[in-house]
């Protein structure tokens, strides 16, 4: 392998990162924001429930990439589409990217949320309402803690999981550190020595993230901090 | 043989071992194999297209049947995405390979060439309803030609400015532009010419770049909505028309389609390949 290569390739791959990193975000954050709604709907009526099943049905069985070319190419085949006011938006390839990342990560997410809400124990409640907390309270100090932490580490792989999927933005027109890859092997031919550097560029990412998600659940685990020292904080 | 671990280690071993030697027997047989696969993408009409069958139809394939019944050789049209089309070719998957590839100097350090089967020019197309209209009017500006390239370059930025130009990527098209207007113009660069084509009719680009023989055909399916404007260019980054590639050490291989095509376009087959595809003839002079 050519070394010189490799470090002109390592800046030029990396101009890419300030884009997968603000898709993941954006991503992760929109998808959060839909997945708590969802939830919302689902605790409603039995109408809201079924439909955030099938949105879930819809976004987590089909794949990804085919969301996203629906997104990026079907709106602009009608022409009522392409005259109305959503069409400076869905014109950019950005905007179409990020909507499709950020409906497929809501339905996973929320599906997460589902799963920790269930997780406080029956008990648990039995005694925050013995013990007089309002709903509003049962939920802040009993329900909410307990879910996230037993969500914290399914949420970490949902976030590693988003940061690789951004990859798949390539595909229509943007250049994230995978767009930046395919561009430069077509232009040098040189398939190994480029996706393997974009995929160490991935690998130390999701290292960070997965890192932080653990320091973040010792840090919430209820068995490592006193509880003088909570109460104290 | 039952699995145990010696037994495991000594598989892995004579397995790592055919691996390594695979690279150097296929280096010591340079003569033509028995099949010889051609990669085309067969989405570049009327170059290289699927036909609703799922049969690879176009002038190219036409061109390399009339090459393999002159040469006596058998070739198989595979189809391959031109995102790692080279890269492909190199790495052993084929033997060949004709998508319309330009021949520019960066390629024929990777790889070789025949001779080339096509005179290549290249333009740009707009929407007839609110695209911008380019200066030129068609005529063609030969790039090592500065006297003529620098006017017609600077005509074209001004018409340009600010405007999105969508290109393959990776194409001697895509090189143009970033040579010539990156600094007026922002390029969007596509993994195939359909979906350049799609996004200038959604109207998410103002305007696109390709082979004139690609733009007449895009033109042609868009009924009119789709006009061809500007300067053509040729010549510098923008090659010296189109040939088949194929490995450096494909000296045999090569000499067979060499004499076949001179023939071709000799006795006039190949203008009639293209005048049947194009309704124009694209072929060198002979």
């Amino acid at each position: 392998m050519d070394i010189h290569f490799l470090l002109g390739l390592i800046p030029t791959l990396l101009s890419g990162l300030p884009l997968t990193l603000e898709l993941t975000v954006f991503s992760l954050l929109g998808g959060g924001v839909i997945a708590l709604l969802l939830n919302g709907l689902r605790a409603g009526s039995i109408v809201g429930a079924r439909v955030a099943d099938f949105y879930v049905f819809l976004f987590r069985g089909s794949p990804l990439l085919l969301q996203i070319f629906l997104i990026y190419y079907a709106p602009g085949q009608f022409s009522f589409i392409r005259h109305s006011f959503v069409w400076p938006f869905l014109r950019e390839p950005y905007v179409c990217a990020l909507l499709a990342l950020m409906l497929n990560d809501a339905a996973y997410t929320s599906e997460i949320i589902r799963a920790g809400l269930r997780a406080a124990p029956r008990g648990a409640i039995e005694a925050a309402v013995v013990g007089g907390m309002s709903p509003l309270t049962r939920l802040r100090r009993v329900i909410l803690p307990l879910a996230f932490r037993q969500a914290l580490p399914a949420y970490g792989i949902e976030i590693t999981g988003m940061l690789k999927s951004t990859s798949l933005a390539s595909v229509v027109t943007l250049m994230d550190v995978t767009g930046i890859a395919s561009a430069e092997v077509s232009q040098t031919y040189r398939a190994i020595e480029v996706f393997l550097t974009a995929a160490v560029i991935y690998l130390v990412l999701v290292t960070l993230v997965t890192y932080g998600v653990q320091r973040l659940e010792g840090w919430l685990s209820p068995t490592r901090t006193p509880l003088s020292a909570r109460s104290a904080a | 043989m039952s699995l145990t671990r010696s037994n495991f280690l000594r598989a892995s071993l004579l397995g790592a071992a055919g691996l390594a030697t695979g690279p150097f027997i296929r280096a010591a047989r340079a003569a033509i194999p028995a099949v010889v696969h051609i990669a085309t993408e067969a989405a570049f009409p009327p170059f290289n297209m699927q036909s609703p069958d799922g049969k690879i139809i176009g002038f190219e394939p036409d061109m390399v049947a009339e090459i393999a019944r002159r040469s006596r050789l058998n070739c198989v049209m595979v189809s391959q995405a031109w995102d790692g089309m080279i890269a492909g070719l190199t790495g052993g998957k084929y033997e060949a390979v004709c998508d319309s590839i330009s021949i520019t100097p960066k390629r024929e350090q990777v790889i070789a060439f025949t001779v080339p089967y096509t005179t290549g020019s290249s333009g740009f197309a707009v929407m007839k309803d609110g695209g911008p209209v380019l200066p030129g009017n068609g005529t063609q500006i030969v790039l090592d030609d500065d006297a003529a390239t620098k006017p017609a370059v600077a005509a074209l930025a001004k018409a340009l400015s600010g405007k999105i130009l969508g290109v393959q990527v990776a194409t001697i098209q895509n090189d143009f532009l970033t040579k010539y207007l990156k600094d007026s113009i922002t390029i969007r660069t596509y993994a195939s010419g359909p979906d350049v084509y799609l996004d200038l009719t959604n109207g998410r680009i103002d305007a696109l770049m390709a082979s004139s023989t690609n733009i007449a055909a895009f033109v042609k399916r868009s009924k009119g909505d789709m006009i061809r404007t500007g300067f053509t260019f040729t010549g510098g980054v923008l090659g010296l028309g189109s040939a088949i590639g194929l490995r450096q050490d494909e000296v045999e291989l090569k000499a067979a389609f060499d004499t076949a095509l001179t023939g071709m376009i000799k006795d006039g087959t190949l203008r009639g390949l293209s005048m049947k595809w194009f309704g124009t003839d694209i072929t060198p002079a002979a």
